[in-house]
């Protein structure tokens, strides 16, 4: 059930690009159906019972037993939000591009093939696999900015795909350390996060531990190695910007989760404190090189900054061991996950509506824009109602993570209290970009903007829906989240 | 009967999501919904305070979400839901559109309110807290094409932001102290963290409560509707920042230094904000001032646990307030402006409103025996008890709002000459907006009960009277009004009254900027962050220009090794060994060792794209 939910789109894909006089319409639907009911199976799959502890749709086949790899997958509370997120966002794109006209058949071959790569990455229960679909992801995506993009694309596409291939060989060294520091070696993800699998030196986890970082951190990104994110989102079309900050950006914030901590547990906790500082200082540094931006695309690419920085913040966290730690722990973990969700979709949907902007004028500057709000209503609705989203306001998810992130951290250590401002600088550029571009006088390019088209509005809905369900009910997605992080911690305190 | 108290919240929420979602078609209905709505919600809310229930909802801990109506929410929801019924009328009867957006926002943020009012809990009343001032930041903002209104909403909603940071510190530090969210605990978290939890709920608390040093928020929030204006800054928004000091009383107490911080801020509001009001020559700005200067009464309360009169005070400030904010409403709408000078003697031209107004006015002035006399009496009975300083402080604030209301009152029924009269008529009037030079009947309903409210509240502070509501606020043995205290502010009140009448108000400078409060923190705060952030993004720049300028170095590395590999090969070819020592080098990476195998990968990898560069 899960290899299918997995490798769905890629076959779908190979029918799409092998068929070249398929019409353009069928091409089309054939994509929005196969997003779909590839996100019915995994709801499936999310919603069926199971027993608390157990990975779902476990299935292990041999592959190169000579390495001890196997094509090993299965889903559990850490793996299954992003696995429905991956869904939802590929169905979302698909819906987007419904009136697409730059090159169709391909570009949902390539999208669909994308997929593949994402579900795959996530399902992944051996580092090979992982590896091979984090790489298989890059590829996508640098065809997609390459092939799809505006401005400069083919520069930030080389750019992106240099940065984190670079990021991947930084991981697959890491890897290979896990493999040599555990007795039997292994590749397999579920043996390796078992407490004491690794019996390497101190100092050999130390370096293994660096090299995995080094490679998530590119891939988040966390500062200093974010420089590939504001040229790739920029150029990126508006769909490839969408999967790359709500799906593409959570393979390194789950590795985290997945593999640096359960994997590497004492070393975790020995340089939690530079972790936490990492954390602290992207939080800061996204949102206030944000807060200088014209573009309205490169601004919402420093919040995403920002975004990742509250879950490196409380992983980092997470890693601090004291007094009544315990709870604030699982907060932390768990705030990071639903972060994970809830910037995939709301960053989502900011980056749909920085598209249409682009779609109607080609422009992203918030200068050439005011008083948008009267001949597009329901585009300022849509804008401000993600806005307060992204800024973390109760009723959206992103309060649900950011609430939890914060409390959890603080209960660690006092240092989070420095990252506090992130909130607060994220709200004051949101709500002046909104002023910026939808009140006041109608001016400038504003004149003449088309409202959101039915395509669009759904597209919007889903995403901003589903982060209002999770900030009202957040309770299934927590209980959802909280056996698999419980198993994180309990490896992690030893 | 825990169904009625989740109905109080949710009713008015939902209805104001779906006038809210349906937008212009919902505009014809909005009204008649409004105000249903929000009487249901008051009878509901009447009946939970005899009830009672709690409800406990997970929302991100199990028991997230728990909301109950213990004495104080008994008393404030009422108030709150009373007041939103009153201003929806007017709202209604000033035709104030479009309609769906209006009443849908002021729906979704009286819901807000009644959350935070109701909850045991800090996820649900951060949650509340919040949607508060977002739904405030939308509905100051309310006429977004005006160029001043988006700003206005876009301080407030920063500066309350930035002091609810305060609220998340809480929340961290009450589970690094580990003693859970309910509010109810707080007070019992070891220390240090019982102090952070106390620092970051007194800025949270002075922040929305527009305290110094972050009242200048509150002259801004003036730039939305009338309406809006009376229920944002009279029973709800700043009201819940009074609220929550009072809530956590005992919170600040356990500190030692958290009460008595709060009282002195409160006393130094009630001050410094009086010479506010007192220079302003802008109806709406005044009454905004004067509401900082009268919450400062409450804080000053609930830091020296006089939670009795500080709540009495809450409720008369604001029924008395809302009714002053509709009274300049109205005129406004009649006038179009709210410049003092400019209203000189509208109280005679409509003198119905105008004595309505000057009940409000009579109220805020302390003059017996109207409501504030007797509550904020109640105040400074506890202030002298704690201490003759801030007793002191007290009068002097005291004093201020008698001059400030004074001013109003010898405005509005001032008896200029016909020609001066004409002239303002003629050049003053419709500078804000087109004057409609009518209040009609049911515009004045509402103020009408409002004014009964500023009469008569003092019941709940007047010393023996007011037993069962002390009782019930669990207040007995604080401290009540003696007759002397009563007759001195009594006295002091009405001296100030005749002065004001007499000599009128000295130039204040600085005053009608607010002392430049806001200007300091553009100045300390805004202006500094907004240089840091260029500073940063220039960095960020040159960063970016250093990977580049590495993957070029890099990029010419791989020529280099390029051609040094050519010569290599040219020599190995030439040599006679050339293919027995290439077959020795490749047998020598076949070691079987996987380690080797992924290290030869990762070379070959980065030659890969070496040389994609290099083909590109």
């Amino acid at each position: 059930m899960l290899s299918v939910v997995i490798f769905l789109p890629v076959v779908v894909a190979i029918f799409l690009a092998s068929i070249r006089r398929l019409p353009t319409a069928i091409a089309r639907w054939v994509w929005v159906a196969t997003a779909a009911v590839d996100l019915l199976l995994t709801v499936i799959i999310a919603v069926a019972p199971s027993p608390s502890s157990a990975l779902r749709g476990e299935q292990r086949l041999s592959w190169m037993p000579g390495i001890g790899s196997s094509y090993h997958v299965g889903v559990d509370g850490l793996s299954l939000p992003l696995l429905v997120l991956t869904g939802v966002i590929f169905l979302v794109c698909a819906i987007w591009s419904l009136r697409a006209t730059d090159r169709p058949r391909p570009q949902a071959a390539l999208f669909l093939f994308l997929q593949s790569t994402c579900l795959g990455l996530f399902a992944s229960q051996d580092l090979i696999l992982f590896f091979v679909f984090f790489d298989l992801s890059i590829v996508g995506m640098y065809f997609v900015i390459a092939g799809w993009g505006h401005g400069n694309a083919r520069r930030s596409a080389l750019k992106f795909f240099l940065y984190t291939f670079l990021g991947s060989l930084a991981l697959l060294l890491g890897f290979i350390g896990l493999y040599l520091g555990a007795s039997p070696h292994t590749f397999d993800m579920v043996e390796l996060s078992r407490a004491g699998a690794f019996t390497g030196t101190p100092v050999m986890a130390g370096f293994v531990l660096a090299a995995i970082v080094v490679g998530l951190a590119i891939k988040t990104p966390t500062f200093p190695f974010h420089s590939w994110l504001p040229p790739a989102h920029t150029d990126a079309p508006t769909i490839g910007s969408v999967v790359l900050a709500s799906v593409l950006l959570k393979m390194g914030t789950y590795g985290f989760v997945r593999i640096a901590m359960p994997m590497l547990p004492d070393t975790w906790r020995s340089y939690a404190g530079v972790i936490v500082a990492v954390g602290i200082v992207s939080v800061l540094y996204g949102a206030l090189v944000a807060l200088a931006q014209t573009d309205v695309k490169r601004m919402i690419a420093f919040t995403s900054i920002n975004h990742m920085g509250y879950i490196i913040l409380a992983v980092g966290a997470a890693g601090i061991v004291g007094h009544n730690s315990e709870q604030a722990q699982q907060l932390a973990i768990t705030g990071a996950v639903t972060q994970m969700v809830s910037h995939g979709l709301i960053t989502g949907a900011l980056f749909l509506l920085a598209g249409v902007l682009y779609d109607r004028t080609g422009s992203y500057d918030l200068r050439d824009y005011g008083g948008l709000a009267r001949p597009a209503p329901r585009f300022a609705a849509f804008f401000a109602v993600a806005a307060f989203g992204s800024l973390g306001l109760p009723g959206f998810s992103g309060f649900i993570a950011e609430f939890q992130i914060f409390t959890g951290s603080i209960g660690t250590t006092w240092w989070a209290l420095i990252a506090l401002p992130g909130i607060l600088i994220t709200a004051v550029l949101l709500l002046r970009a909104f002023q910026q571009v939808f009140t006041g006088e109608t001016k400038n390019r504003s004149e003449g903007f088309r409202d959101l088209f039915p395509r669009e509005t759904a597209s919007l809905a889903i995403l901003m829906g589903l982060s209002v369900i999770i900030g009202v009910l957040p309770g299934p997605l927590l209980a959802l989240i909280h056996p698999a992080v419980d198993s994180v911690i309990k490896v992690m305190t030893g | 009967m825990s169904a009625v108290l989740l109905a109080v919240i949710f009713l008015p929420a939902a209805a104001g999501v779906s006038l809210l979602l349906c937008g212009p078609r919902a505009n014809r209905g909005a009204p008649a919904i409004s105000i249903s709505v929000a009487t249901a919600a008051l009878i509901a809310a009447v009946s939970v305070t005899v009830t009672r229930p709690e409800v406990s909802l997970a929302f991100i801990s199990p028991t997230g979400a728990t909301v109950a109506v213990d004495s104080l929410t008994a008393v404030l929801l009422p108030t709150i839901t009373a007041v939103t019924l009153l201003v929806l009328i007017f709202a209604v009867a000033e035709k104030t559109q479009p309609e769906a957006r209006f009443h849908g926002l002021m729906l979704v943020f009286a819901a807000a309110v009644i959350l935070t009012v109701s909850s045991n809990s800090l996820p649900s009343l951060l949650a509340g807290w919040e949607i508060m001032g977002a739904t405030s930041y939308a509905l100051i903002g309310f006429h977004w094409r005006q160029p001043a209104t988006m700003p206005a909403g876009f301080v407030a909603f920063t500066v309350t932001r930035a002091a609810d940071l305060g609220l998340y510190a809480a929340a961290g530090a009450a589970i690094a102290g580990g003693v859970g969210w309910k509010l109810s605990d707080l007070a019992a978290a070891p220390s240090p963290w019982v102090h952070v939890i106390a620092a970051g709920v007194l800025i949270a608390g002075l922040g929305k409560a527009a305290q110094l040093p972050f009242s200048f928020w509150l002259s801004r929030a003036m730039e939305g509707p009338s309406p809006v204006s009376a229920l944002l800054h009279s029973a709800a928004m700043v009201a819940m920042g009074a609220y929550l000091l009072l809530r956590l009383e005992p919170l600040l107490q356990v500190t030692g230094w958290a009460g008595p911080t709060a009282a002195w801020v409160g006393a130094a509001t009630t001050i410094v904000l009086g010479v506010i009001a007192l220079a302003q020559k802008d109806l709406k700005q005044l009454l905004a001032a004067s509401t900082a200067a009268q919450l400062g009464f409450v804080i000053l309360a609930a830091g020296i646990g006089a939670t009795a009169g500080g709540t009495a005070q809450l409720i008369g400030h604001a029924a008395t307030k809302a009714l002053l904010f509709l009274g300049a409403g109205a005129w406004l709408t009649a006038t179009g402006t709210k410049q003092l000078k400019a209203l000189r003697g509208v109280a005679r031209t409509w003198p119905l409103l105008g004595v309505l107004f000057l009940f409000g006015a009579v109220s805020l002035a302390g003059l017996p025996p109207f409501a504030l006399w007797w509550t904020k009496d109640a105040v400074l009975a506890g202030a002298l008890a704690a201490s003759p300083a801030l007793y002191t402080a007290g009068l002097i604030g005291a004093a201020l709002s008698a001059a400030y209301s004074a001013k109003m009152i010898a405005t509005v029924w001032a008896k200029p000459h016909p020609p001066e009269r004409k002239l303002a008529e003629d050049k003053l009037w419709d500078a804000e907006k087109r004057g409609t030079r009518a209040v009609p009947p049911t515009v004045l309903a509402p103020m009408i009960v409002l004014a009964g409210g500023a009469a008569l509240l003092g019941i709940l502070a007047i010393p023996g009277v007011s037993t069962p509501f002390r009782a019930l606020l669990g207040a007995s043995s604080q401290p009540e009004s003696t007759v002397p205290e009563l007759v001195a502010s009594a006295v002091i009140a009405a001296t100030t009254v005749a002065l004001v009448f007499w000599r009128g108000i000295p130039r204040i400078p600085g005053g009608v900027t607010w002392f430049g409060l806001e200007r300091m923190a553009a100045i300390t705060v805004a202006e500094p962050t907004l240089r840091l952030a260029g500073a940063l993004y220039r960095f960020d720049r040159k960063l970016d220009a250093t990977v580049d300028g590495s993957f070029a170095t890099l990029n010419y590395t791989a020529m280099v090794i390029q051609r040094l590999d050519r010569v290599v090969d040219r020599t190995i070819d030439r040599g006679a060994g050339g293919v027995r020592g290439l077959g020795a080098r490749v047998r020598g990476l076949q070691t079987g060792k996987i380690s080797d195998y992924y290290a030869f990968a990762a070379v070959v990898t980065v030659g890969a794209v070496l040389l994609l560069i290099v083909v590109r």
